[in-house]
């Protein structure tokens, strides 16, 4: 096995590192950890996390890239010695998916199906041919009688799922309950983990048998498909903030803490990006961006960099037209801190601007970095649903939420209806946003000082 | 006034020259127009010919900044900046890949769009508005906890499911409303009432949430505290006095999107098949018909701007605290 470390890969682990070193600092500083005990003890908002944590969690299973080894040629010769790799690249929740993608079926089948959706011509043991739904090659392949002990089989799998993400669940309330003992949260925290653990256990029990969410066009499991989207929807909006705070805090706070000439620069920096209608700008770049890919094949070696370069590539773009928000947010608060008297005396005493700007306006407006992070996550994952049906978002071959929809959105007008893809994605992407949102909101409420007080 | 007036057009003109350069420098700079036309001839097995011609029928055949085989002013103007990015302040965007006048498509394809853009935004303003009212007046009941948990929940659904789903409902399920398609005059209603209904519905969750908030500050104030106190009716504090002052924002902000109403909706449009300026635009993209996206970017610009000049105006009639000089 040869691990692989793609440019978004090697982003989102620092992203991961930069969210533990800040949770370590918060920890120790009192008056930041303030805020955040107040999230903690807000059970929407807690509920909110745990569902996000289980998202980051899927998509960085899915960061650990690796090309597995190939199996020794025939005569166990190793070709001078070496191990050979696959030429394609998996993740770790491709091996833990292994059964979804092995299972490939012929055609579309509807959810828990052990039937082809379309009728075949299928020969019979007789000779005879007729047109009927063939049996699944995977989906309901241990029954003897398809159409008779399905829904008995789904039960009692679902049941023992049940059961086993019952006994994870009482296992980990059980590691959780010293953390968990003083929060206000608790109850919500354990019901949302419940919930997570019971769906869990039940997927994970029926996956391997059935196709819990049907399969699409090609026979492809769309269970396996969404939960590769995850990925591309959390690194989207991650990776975009992650490129748009340099950018932001750099500009927006040295714009309102020197002004002047500086001031004149950013201001019309920001206005005339923001003059440009959002998607256009993005449109525009990306149309720019496609056409370096194509005439530099050399920048990259497989199919699955290619795409990852696009998605980084994509992700700057959404920075470059996100940051001016948040620089005009900094910029008028900068504005206000700048005048307070500890940043005038502290300048009095003749410290210095890269001093005063780091110890004293940084601390003063880094609420205002938080919330705004928080709450663009969940735009820019609806963002990329509309990019991709645009034809400006992610590589077309990379599994996302925006690709799935764009796909799928023709199988409405088809006869009978498919259905199951759309649902699949509309309900997950949907979790997420909410998740994010409300996670956002409760963010928000904790550390604007504005909204403290208010119901 | 008309002093303040032209002082804002005269600083929209080096936002625009902004605008310019950087979609010039997109175009032009980061990909030569010999990139363009290797993508649309197709990367491989394409001859020098082949590229020489197809930048000679789109005139980039001229070089980019400075012509120095030109003599006189024609050494600046004979170039690509001038025709082709210059040329856009006078309105006059060229042709697009298939050879028809941009401009023209644009005083056509117009229409349709604010057929669609305009009910939808003014009846999404009453609609947002009143359903932000509704949550002000059962302030600290379930009525309001469970409406605020409605919107959040609304505006967490993609708006690409609000066009499907709808259109799947309204139009092919329960067969109300023809499934795409477009015509002139008074017919336009029976196409338009579907992307209509979509999209307010769809801007209710954002929109209804920005409104309580802008509301919820208003009612924090003093003088609410005051009315309250003389003994007015809650009605008549709502109506009176929350509602007032809490348009002054609205108001201007909905002034601030209003011309930008002209460049129609991207998805809605292309996905009912209406004819307008949005659906315009996503062919442009998908065919990568580089003068029409630099002609789009140019004119969202400029609407953008006319936007923010009507937002300064609007402010000083609808709150005469506010005065320009």
């Amino acid at each position: 096995m040869m691990p692989v470390l793609l440019w978004t890969d090697g982003l989102i682990f620092l992203l991961v590192a930069g969210l533990a070193g800040f949770v370590f600092v918060v920890r120790r500083h009192e008056h930041l950890a303030a805020p955040w005990r107040r999230v903690a003890g807000d059970p929407v908002g807690m509920a909110a996390a745990v569902l996000l944590l289980c998202f980051t969690g899927i998509a960085v299973l899915d960061s650990l890239h690796f090309r597995p080894a190939l199996p020794a040629g025939p005569g166990g010769d190793k070709l001078g010695g070496e191990i050979q790799y696959a030429p394609e690249v998996k993740s770790l929740l491709d091996r833990a998916l292994a059964p979804l993608i092995e299972h490939q079926e012929k055609s579309y089948s509807a959810p828990f199906a052990s039937r082809l959706f379309i009728r075949e011509a299928i020969t019979l043991a007789d000779g005879r041919t007729v047109r009927d739904f063939p049996r699944l090659q995977y989906g309901g392949a241990a029954l003897a009688d398809p159409d008779a002990g399905r829904a008995g089989d789904i039960l009692v799998r679902a049941a023992a799922g049940l059961a086993g993400g019952l006994a994870v669940w009482l296992l980990l309330a059980w590691a959780l309950r010293r953390p968990l003992r003083r929060s206000a949260a608790r109850g919500t925290i354990l019901y949302t983990l419940l919930a997570v653990c019971l769906i869990v256990g039940a997927l994970a029990a029926l996956a391997p048998h059935y196709h819990v969410f049907g399969t699409d066009k090609v026979g492809q499991d769309v269970l396996y498909a969404t939960l590769k989207s995850i990925r591309t929807g959390v690194l989207i909006g991650a990776l975009t903030t992650l490129i748009t705070l340099p950018l932001a805090i750099g500009l927006g706070v040295s714009a309102g803490y020197f002004g002047g000439r500086v001031d004149d620069v950013v201001q019309y920096l920001y206005t005339t990006l923001n003059a440009i209608p959002g998607v256009l700008l993005i449109a525009a770049a990306v149309l720019m961006m496609q056409t370096q890919l194509e005439t530099h094949p050399d920048w990259f070696e497989t199919g699955a960099e290619r795409a990852d370069l696009r998605l980084l590539f994509l992700c700057m773009i959404l920075g470059m037209t996100n940051w001016t928000g948040l620089a005009r947010l900094l910029r008028g608060e900068t504005l206000k801190v700048r005048e307070l008297d500890y940043v005038v005396a502290a300048r009095a005493f003749g410290v210095s601007n890269t001093r005063i700007l780091l110890r004293h306006i940084l601390p003063n407006v880094q609420h205002i970095v938080l919330i705004s992070v928080v709450m663009d996550f969940s735009g820019l994952v609806l963002a990329e649903a509309v990019l991709s049906y645009v034809g400006v978002g992610v590589d077309p071959g990379m599994m996302s939420f925006g690709n799935m929809i764009n796909g799928a959105r023709l199988e409405l007008a088809r006869e009978p209806v498919v259905w199951w893809q759309l649902v699949a994605a509309f309900a997950f992407m949907f979790v997420l946003v909410l998740s994010a949102n409300l996670f956002a909101d409760s963010v928000r409420d904790a550390l604007d000082p504005r909204s403290r007080g208010r119901s | 006034m008309t002093a303040y007036l032209l002082r804002r057009l005269l600083y929209a003109v080096p936002i625009l020259i902004g605008v310019n350069l950087l979609t010039f420098a997109l175009f032009f700079l980061v990909n030569t127009p010999d990139d363009m036309a290797r993508l649309h001839l197709g990367v491989k097995r394409v001859t020098p010919e082949a590229v020489v011609k197809w930048k000679a029928e789109r005139g980039y055949d001229k070089p980019l900044l400075v012509n120095a085989g030109a003599a006189g002013l024609a050494k600046v103007s004979d170039t690509i900046f001038f025709e082709k990015s210059l040329a856009m302040f006078a309105f006059e965007f060229g042709a697009s890949d298939d050879g028809r006048d941009i401009a023209e498509a644009i005083r056509t394809r117009m229409w349709p769009s604010l057929a669609i853009a305009l009910p939808t935004f003014v009846i999404g303003l009453l609609v947002n508005i009143t359903v932000a009212l509704i949550l002000l007046f059962f302030r600290r009941t379930y009525v309001e906890w469970t409406g605020v948990v409605a919107l959040v929940a609304m505006m967490s659904v993609s708006g690409l499911f609000y066009i499907i789903g709808g259109q799947f409902l309204f139009a092919k399920v329960w067969q109300l409303a023809p499934i795409s398609g477009y015509q002139d005059g008074i017919n336009a209603a029976r196409f338009v009432w579907l992307p209509i209904l979509i999209g307010v519905v769809g801007g209710i969750g954002a929109g209804a949430r920005w409104y309580r908030t802008l509301f919820l500050e208003e009612a924090g104030k003093d003088y609410v505290r005051t009315a309250r106190a003389k003994g007015l009716t809650e009605t008549r504090v709502l109506f009176r006095h929350i509602l007032k002052n809490g348009m002054v924002p609205i108001l201007t902000g909905a002034v601030a999107v209003f011309p930008l109403l002209f460049m129609g909706s991207l998805i809605m449009e292309s996905f009912f098949g209406i004819p307008g300026l949005g659906s315009y635009t996503i062919d442009a993209i998908n065919a990568q018909d580089f003068a029409i996206v630099r002609a789009m970017v140019f004119l969202g610009a400029v609407l953008y701007i006319a936007g923010l000049i009507l937002t300064d105006v609007s402010y000083t009639l609808v709150d005469p605290r506010v005065r320009l000089q």
